[in-house]
C-alpha cells in the first residue's frame, strides 16, 4: 500500500505548503520521516539534489521520494499528488477572483497582499545574493565578480540590442560561466 | 474546420513547449520563475496582461502548492480552458520529472560530479539576480502610498529578521496580517465617511 501512502503523504504536502519550495521543505521532512520512507541523511542529500536540478523543489522532492520508494509508478503517483491541490485551487480561485476583482474590498485586500508579497520576494532575493557573496564567513571574490558580470549582461543587453535578454539565456550563460570559473580555480 | 482544429492544437502545442522550457530552466524555488513567466507570457506573447500576472503572483504566493504550478495552470486555462491548464501544467512538470527520475535511478553521486556542481554555483548567482529583478519590478508597479509602502517594509524586515535569527514563522501569518490591515483600514475609513 506504499502507493496510497505516497499519494496521501504528498497530497498533504501539496495542500499545506504555502510560500514556495523552501517553506515546503520543513513539511516534506515531517511527512517523509513520519512515514519512515528515508533516513535523515538520505533526505538531506535528496533536498540538495532537488535544489540543483530544474523544476519546482517540491515537485522534484516528490518525484525523487516516489521513485526511491516504488519505482516509476511511485514517482508518478507522488508527483501527481503534490501538483493536484495547486492545480484545483488556482482554477477555482482565479475564476472567482476575476469576477470580484473590481470589488473595493477585494481590491483593498489585494493591495495589502501585493505589498506583502513584494517584501517577501525582495527579502528572499537579498538573502540569496548575500549568501552567494559570502562563503565560509569571508567574501567570495569569484562569486561577486560573476554576479556583477551577469547583472551587467542582463541590464546592459536591452540598451545595446534593443530587446530584453531572456532569463533563460541568462541562466544558460551563468551555468557555463560557473563551470568555467570554478573549474579553473 | 480542419484549419480551426489545427489552430487549436497548435496553441496547445505552443503552451506545452513554452512551459516545458520554463520548467527546464526553473531553479531554486518559484521566485526566479516569475521573471521567466513574465518574459514568456506577458512580454513576448501577450498571453496575459501585466496586472493579471501580478494578481497571479499574489494568489500563487497566498495559496498552497508550488508557484510554478499555479502559474502554468492559470495561463493554460486562460488560453484554452481545462485542456490548456492540463497541458501547460504537464509541460511545467515534465522536465523536472524526467531529470529527477533519471538522477534517482542512475546517478548515485550526482552532486559529486564537478562540472554539475560548478555550473550550479553559477546558476545560483543568476537566480539571485532574477529574483531581485522580479521584486524590483513588482515594487515599481506598487502604488507609492503610505499603507502599501509600510506593509512592504514590515514584511521585508520581518522576513529578514526571521531568516537571520532562525525563527520559523510561516509567510501565511504575514500575508493574513497584510490583507487584514488593509480591510480594517478600509472599514474604518468607510465608517468615518458616513456616520
Amino acid at each position: 500500500m506504499i502507493l496510497l501512502e505516497l499519494f496521501l503523504g504528498f497530497l498533504q504536502v501539496g495542500c499545506f505548503s504555502f510560500g514556495g519550495g523552501y517553506a515546503a521543505i520543513a513539511l516534506i521532512r515531517e511527512v517523509v520521516l513520519s512515514y519512515g520512507w528515508l533516513s535523515e541523511d538520505m533526505l538531506s542529500y535528496i533536498i540538495a539534489v532537488s535544489e540543483s536540478t530544474p523544476g519546482p523543489v517540491m515537485v522534484n522532492l516528490a518525484t525523487y521520494v516516489g521513485s526511491t520508494q516504488a519505482g516509476a509508478l511511485g514517482a508518478l503517483v507522488a508527483t501527481f499528488a503534490v501538483v493536484l491541490p495547486a492545480f484545483c485551487i488556482i482554477l477555482a480561485l482565479m475564476a472567482i477572483l476575476r469576477r470580484f476583482v473590481s470589488n473595493p474590498w477585494v481590491k483593498a485586500a489585494m493591495t495589502g497582499l501585493k505589498a506583502c508579497v513584494t517584501g517577501l520576494i525582495l527579502a528572499t532575493a537579498l538573502e540569496m545574493v548575500l549568501a552567494n557573496a559570502v562563503t565560509d564567513g569571508s567574501a567570495d571574490i569569484t562569486a561577486i565578480a560573476l554576479t556583477l558580470a551577469l547583472a551587467g549582461l542582463y541590464y546592459g543587453f536591452r540598451p545595446v540590442f534593443k530587446r530584453r535578454l531572456s532569463p533563460i539565456a541568462l541562466i544558460a550563460v551563468s551555468a557555463v560561466l560557473g563551470a568555467a570559473a570554478y573549474g579553473i580555480c | 474546420m480542419v484549419i480551426s482544429v489545427m489552430k487549436r492544437n497548435s496553441v496547445l502545442l505552443r503552451l506545452f513547449s513554452v512551459f516545458f522550457r520554463i520548467g527546464l530552466f526553473t531553479f531554486g524555488g518559484g521566485y526566479a520563475m516569475i521573471s521567466l513567466m513574465e518574459d514568456a507570457c506577458v512580454e513576448r506573447r501577450h498571453w496575459i496582461t501585466q496586472e493579471e500576472m501580478d494578481d497571479l503572483v499574489v494568489v500563487a504566493e497566498s495559496t498552497p502548492g508550488p508557484i510554478a504550478i499555479n502559474c502554468a495552470t492559470y495561463v493554460g486555462s486562460r488560453l484554452r480552458g481545462l485542456p490548456g491548464a492540463l497541458i501547460a501544467t504537464l509541460g511545467m512538470v515534465l522536465p523536472s520529472f524526467l531529470v529527477i527520475f533519471a538522477v534517482s535511478r542512475f546517478l548515485d553521486r550526482f552532486l559529486e560530479i564537478r562540472v554539475i556542481a560548478n555550473a550550479f554555483r553559477g546558476i545560483k548567482l543568476a537566480v539571485g539576480i532574477l529574483i531581485l529583478d522580479a521584486g524590483r519590478r513588482l515594487f515599481l508597479r506598487l502604488p507609492k502610498k503610505p499603507l502599501p509602502l509600510t506593509i512592504l517594509f514590515v514584511s521585508l524586515a520581518c522576513t529578514l529578521t526571521m531568516h537571520y535569527f532562525s525563527l520559523r514563522i510561516s509567510s501565511v501569518v504575514l500575508l493574513l496580517a497584510a490583507a487584514g490591515t488593509c480591510l480594517l483600514i478600509r472599514a474604518i475609513r468607510k465608517g468615518g465617511g458616513n456616520p
